[in-house]
């Protein structure tokens, strides 16, 4: 296994299989070679954390997991279910509907929530579930309260997402992702676009979840956060994982010359 | 108060009170100050179309008994307008939907199919489409009658124009709306019918609503065919009385009318919509 869970590691015992194996990602954006072979495991129940500089190809990866960017090339296999990058035929009907498959095991949340505008609460938490996955309305109304209640905001269920903040918006686009029942969640600076005194609300949802044993891969710049909910840390730089392993070790006492130089320049500013 | 002794100047109540009365009184002389601003208003436009109205109507020697017998033919003709108008907008949307659908779309038969409507009915005045499908279609064996001819040829060209305003609309929703549907999973058909879809026409609604009070107006060109709307009819009778005048002045008065009735209109939708969004 070239992508071994972190160098001279054991695995801890809580985690389970190999769940997420992204395998020499590699993407270019024009000349601009943003990933330059990323080889990924994530087992399950596993929160992975990836922090770096912006420009590292922290959030391309994110996005090449559910297939947002169609790698150039590699190979992404979600719970069983593997995908080749295609990019020539990336719009092909077969390829479509695979890339589709991959994303109702690994779900994503974005940094601006992208609630839909045009339906309430509870109509985005049921809308795919009903279409989607064809459940009945009642069974995901039942779900989507499930998973509201979660994250404390059942009785928002019938609001707008307009009259919502900021940090409720997110915590709704989480509910709408549980909503699917990913075997994945992939957040992508969920707390970004947040204002400071919103981010800690999120936070601890995501890591309620953590704790429960939710697999979750985060982009990430709260490095407390990661410290507390993490299983594992990877740093990015130059669009290769850099350094990786446990967060004391990646955060506190890093081996590579390129995480400590980040690290200290992220804790002055 | 501020300097000096102690300076008795009444109850906390009374001091409330106070303020609650100049409160009021600002409030009310803001009320008299809009007031008096649509007041004037008013009496400018009445002044100015009175003057010209007593004008032409002197010097035009329009007759009461033309107003009274032909008036009411004249005014029927609004009811031909709208329903033309209607119709051919409800074409026009039905077109520039799929005109935009062509517009984005990475199929090259499909893009360019949309490119050259666009071109062509952009590139070309609408009274010569209109000539061209009623007056020179005939020679190649396609007879219309003159109202379906007038709608095909504005719901032809409005669908041309509105192609680009669905395009502008559809690529105005934000891409992670897009990319959050896809996300859960949401196949490309449905995330266009339930998320790029409702929040493109939420946005188109205000420029549709423009396209269809200017179209309301453009129908007039389809007199020309012999149509018989509220131009084609006030010109007959019109010249036929010997009237042309207060038959034109009739005919404008109503598409006047009608502007003003449905901005009216579109003013409240606007609003209705905007409230959806806070």
């Amino acid at each position: 296994m070239t992508a071994s869970y972190a160098p001279g590691q054991p695995l801890p015992q809580h985690l389970g299989e190999v769940i997420v194996e992204a395998r020499g990602i590699e993407k270019y954006f024009g000349d601009h070679h943003v990933l330059r072979g990323v080889d990924l495991d994530v087992h399950r129940r596993e929160a992975v954390m990836i922090i770096g500089r912006s420009g590292s190809g922290k959030t391309t990866l994110l996005r090449c997991l559910n297939f947002l960017e169609e790698p150039t090339v590699g190979s992404v296999e979600v719970d069983g279910l593997r995908v080749e990058a295609d990019p020539l035929r990336a719009r092909s009907r077969a390829h479509q509907e695979q890339i589709r498959q991959i994303r109702l095991r690994a779900s994503m949340l974005f940094q601006e929530f992208a609630l839909f505008p045009h339906m309430t609460v509870l109509g985005n938490c049921i809308e795919s579930p009903t279409r989607v996955r064809g459940i009945g309305r009642d069974e995901a109304v039942t779900l989507a309260d499930k998973f509201l209640d979660k994250v404390g905001l059942r009785d928002k269920r019938d609001e707008y997402p307009a009259r919502l903040s900021g940090g409720q918006k997110q915590r709704v686009a989480i509910a709408r992702a549980l909503c699917m029942e990913p075997k994945v969640l992939l957040f992508d600076e969920p707390t970004s676009a947040l204002d400071p005194e919103l981010i800690g609300e999120v936070l601890k949802v995501m890591e309620e979840l953590a704790h429960e044993g939710t697999t979750m891969i985060v982009v990430t710049h709260e490095m407390h956060f990661a410290r507390e909910a993490a299983d594992r840390v990877i740093f990015m730089e130059d669009g290769v994982i850099a350094e990786q392993g446990p967060p004391e070790q990646v955060l506190n006492n890093p081996h590579d010359a390129r995480t400590r130089n980040f690290l200290r320049r992220f804790l002055e500013t | 108060m501020a300097g000096g002794g102690v300076q008795r100047v009444g109850t906390i109540e009374e001091a409330g009170a106070t303020r609650a009365a100049i409160l009021d009184e600002i409030i009310a002389a803001q009320r008299r100050r809009r007031r008096w601003f649509r007041g004037q208003f008013a009496i400018v436009w009445i002044v100015l179309v009175g003057i010209v109205g007593l004008f032409l109507w002197s010097a035009g020697r329009v007759s009461w008994e033309f107003i009274a017998s032909s008036g009411p033919y004249i005014l029927g003709g609004a009811g031909v307008t709208i329903l033309v108008s209607v119709v051919a907008m409800v074409m026009a949307i039905g077109l520039a939907l799929l005109g935009a659908l062509g517009r984005l779309s990475i199929n090259a038969i499909f893009n360019s199919v949309a490119s050259l409507y666009v071109s062509l009915v952009r590139g070309t005045p609408l009274l010569v489409q209109i000539y061209f499908i009623f007056f020179a279609l005939p020679q190649a064996g396609i007879v219309l009658a003159a109202i379906p001819a007038g709608i095909l040829a504005l719901g032809f060209n409005y669908g041309a124009y509105m192609t680009e305003i669905f395009r502008a609309g559809i690529q105005a929703v934000p891409r992670s709306q897009r990319e959050a549907a896809q996300a859960l999973g949401m196949p490309e058909g449905l995330v266009f019918r339930r998320i790029v879809l409702p929040q493109a026409v939420r946005i188109v609604i205000p420029a549709i609503g423009n396209d269809f009070i200017a179209m309301i107006k453009d129908s007039a060109l389809l007199s020309t065919i012999s149509v018989t709307e509220l131009l084609w009819r006030a010109t007959r009778v019109g010249r036929s009385e010997r009237q042309v005048l207060a038959a034109i002045a009739i005919a404008a008065v109503v598409y006047w009318i009608l502007t003003i009735f449905f901005s009216y209109f579109q003013d409240k939708l606007e609003k209705r919509m905007a409230r959806g969004d806070r």
